[in-house]
């Protein structure tokens, strides 16, 4: 993220005619190349406002917009815009063209050869993986997932430094979003495009910012930095009322499990004698015992079933829920509540890799 | 000339096979004058929609005024017209045309004001200039609503044109006035029943021409 910032906004001002008070009083942001920020706040605090002005849909009032070093101000709105991909909540795909075209539009502003619009379209109904048979339809016969692909991949189509978002997932069922969202954080991550997000949903916010500016009205900067910091250290009450409940959790869903919060735990070799395992099991306070082979996780056995048989005669039970090395510290809290043992127990693809319970989760908060 | 007899058939075929030629003309009146004053309208409805979308004011005077020429009677705006222009096709055709003017305004008006916000801004956001947009975006998603425009105010005149006949023109509308003052049925028939013919072919014709210029709406 070093270097000049791909998008500054200095001292920017809006005020709407007819409207005594400024939609945007002074607004100044910069942001960085390849960056993701995600632009959210209560409805007045000029977030999609802050957004239009920046390819222009709204002339600002005053201030200076900058592009890649470039007076947004100097070029004529319509060269500016073909340069700057936008996706908005009612997607706007145009009715009467079929995918295909729809997404080859910027391309073809730019006066692209045909062969060449075609391939770079199919590149991208592949990209934001919508099937090839979309291609000839007209945006009436998708479904609004597949639309909203479709208005990504037409504000991909001439490969933008810069992408423009407007509350992109907004109009989708719940379920959809959740999956648009995850695809938009796997596409981001291979196109490296330098991303104005504007969202009002926290999580979201949250979940795609690289960094999260929160605005309060009249597009003042209450906060604006890294979603983890602002969940740990926000900066005003105005900020921590406008996180919500459960900032706590949130923050969790953002911290990954570092192999230094794992402990071994009560896990003992099949090979281990009963007399071993009873000293381990006193040792951790716990009355059930995890069972490896070498490595591999086997799963659990009760504590009065120790001295019945060999060790590795036990019918281990299964841990009901485990997690991979990438997931979340909220994923591991989730496993701990969930689970019978009271730990979340970390195997990758079989093999164990350690546990946490209660009091290693809060520990890696704190960290 | 004939008259009004007991054994006189309700339609007389002889008559009709005597006069195909006779039919025939009336036929290209009838859609000559359709098609020009239709034509005419289309010309000044499209020059007062562009005044009545870039200068928003102009739109309630605009269809005052049209909407005031479309309540006129038609014999009343004959009548009213023959001592400027006299009793002849510029009379029919002014008359009719001034009848076409409402109806094609208010469809190019509200088809372009139809055009779903969400379309321009994206169009805009990808870069369109202001005339590409008008023409690549607004006209294109307008066209079914102006062609339905087009087709019921051709339906319409295809009706009026039959009241020329008053003013020695009116195609199919020659047989109705010629037939009522002779009482000779088949004359009558013979304009009635092409007159509708036409229509429904005309209205027919605009429908599959809407269907085929926005297979896009049809889908939907």
């Amino acid at each position: 993220m070093g270097g000049d910032p791909m998008i500054r906004l200095e001292n920017v001002k809006k005020v709407f005619p007819g409207s005594s008070r400024a939609a945007v009083t002074d607004l100044s942001l910069d942001i960085g190349r390849g960056e993701c920020v995600t632009l959210i706040g209560p409805s007045g605090c000029g977030k999609t406002t802050t957004l239009k002005m920046i390819n222009r849909i709204i002339e600002p009032t005053s201030g200076r917009i900058e592009i890649d070093g470039r007076d947004a101000m100097a070029i004529p709105a319509h060269e500016l815009r073909r340069s700057i991909g936008y996706v908005i909540q009612q997607i706007g795909l145009f009715p009467h063209r079929n995918i295909a075209q729809n997404i080859g539009t910027v391309p073809a502003l730019l006066g692209w050869d045909q062969a060449r619009i075609d391939e770079r379209v199919a590149e991208l109904v592949e990209i934001v993986g919508l099937d090839a048979e979309m291609m000839t339809r007209y945006p009436s016969e998708l479904s609004g997932g597949q639309q909203q692909r479709a208005g990504v991949a037409r504000a991909l189509a001439a490969d933008p430094p810069v992408l423009l978002m407007d509350e992109p997932f907004g109009a989708v069922d719940p379920i959809v979003r959740k999956r648009l969202q995850y695809e938009f954080q796997d596409l981001q991550g291979r196109v490296g495009k330098t991303v104005v997000f504007v969202t009002h949903d926290v999580d979201e916010a949250i979940l795609l910012g690289d960094r999260m500016a929160i605005l309060n009205i009249g597009g003042i900067v209450e906060q604006y930095d890294v979603p983890e910091k602002v969940l740990a250290e926000p900066a005003s009450d105005f900020v921590e009322r406008f996180l919500g409940g459960e900032r706590g959790l949130k923050r969790l869903a953002l911290l990954p499990i570092h192999e230094a919060d794992l402990e071994h735990g009560p896990f003992v070799d099949i090979s281990t004698t009963p007399a071993e395992a009873h000293r381990v099991m006193e040792q951790h306070g716990v009355d059930w015992l995890g069972l490896l082979d070498g490595e591999r996780l086997l799963g659990w056995v009760d504590g009065d079933l120790v001295d019945s048989k060999p060790i590795r005669d036990l019918d281990p039970r299964p841990f009901l829920v485990t997690l991979d090395s990438a997931s979340t510290l909220r994923s591991a809290l989730d496993a701990v509540v969930t689970s019978h043992a009271r730990v979340a127990v970390v195997v990758d693809e079989g093999i164990y890799r350690g546990m946490l319970d209660l009091e290693s989760i809060a520990e890696g908060i704190t960290e | 000339m004939r008259v009004l007899g007991q054994t006189s058939p309700l339609v007389d075929w002889d008559w009709i096979g005597r006069n195909l030629d006779q039919i025939a003309d009336r036929t290209w009146q009838h859609l000559s004058l359709t098609a020009v004053s239709v034509g005419i309208g289309l010309v000044i409805s499209v020059a007062l929609a562009i005044v009545a979308l870039r200068w928003r004011w102009s739109y309630t005077p605009i269809t005052w005024v049209t909407g005031l020429l479309y309540t006129i009677p038609s014999l009343a705006l004959f009548a009213l017209l023959v001592p400027v222009v006299g009793l002849n096709a510029t009379n029919a055709v002014i008359a009719l045309t001034s009848y076409t003017l409402l109806i094609i305004i208010r469809n190019l008006v509200a088809g372009i004001d139809g055009v779903p916000e969400a379309v321009l801004e994206a169009a805009d956001g990808m870069g369109y200039t202001r005339r590409a947009r008008f023409w690549k975006m607004e006209v294109p998603l307008a066209l079914p609503v102006i062609i339905a425009g087009l087709r019921i105010a051709t339906v319409t005149t295809v009706g009026l044109v039959t009241v020329t006949a008053v003013l020695g023109l009116g195609g199919y509308g020659y047989f109705i006035l010629r037939g009522l003052n002779t009482f000779f049925w088949t004359q009558i028939l013979v304009g009635v029943v092409l007159s509708v013919v036409l229509a429904t072919i005309l209205d027919i014709g605009f429908l599959f021409l809407q269907k085929a210029l926005s297979p896009w709406a049809r889908r939907a």
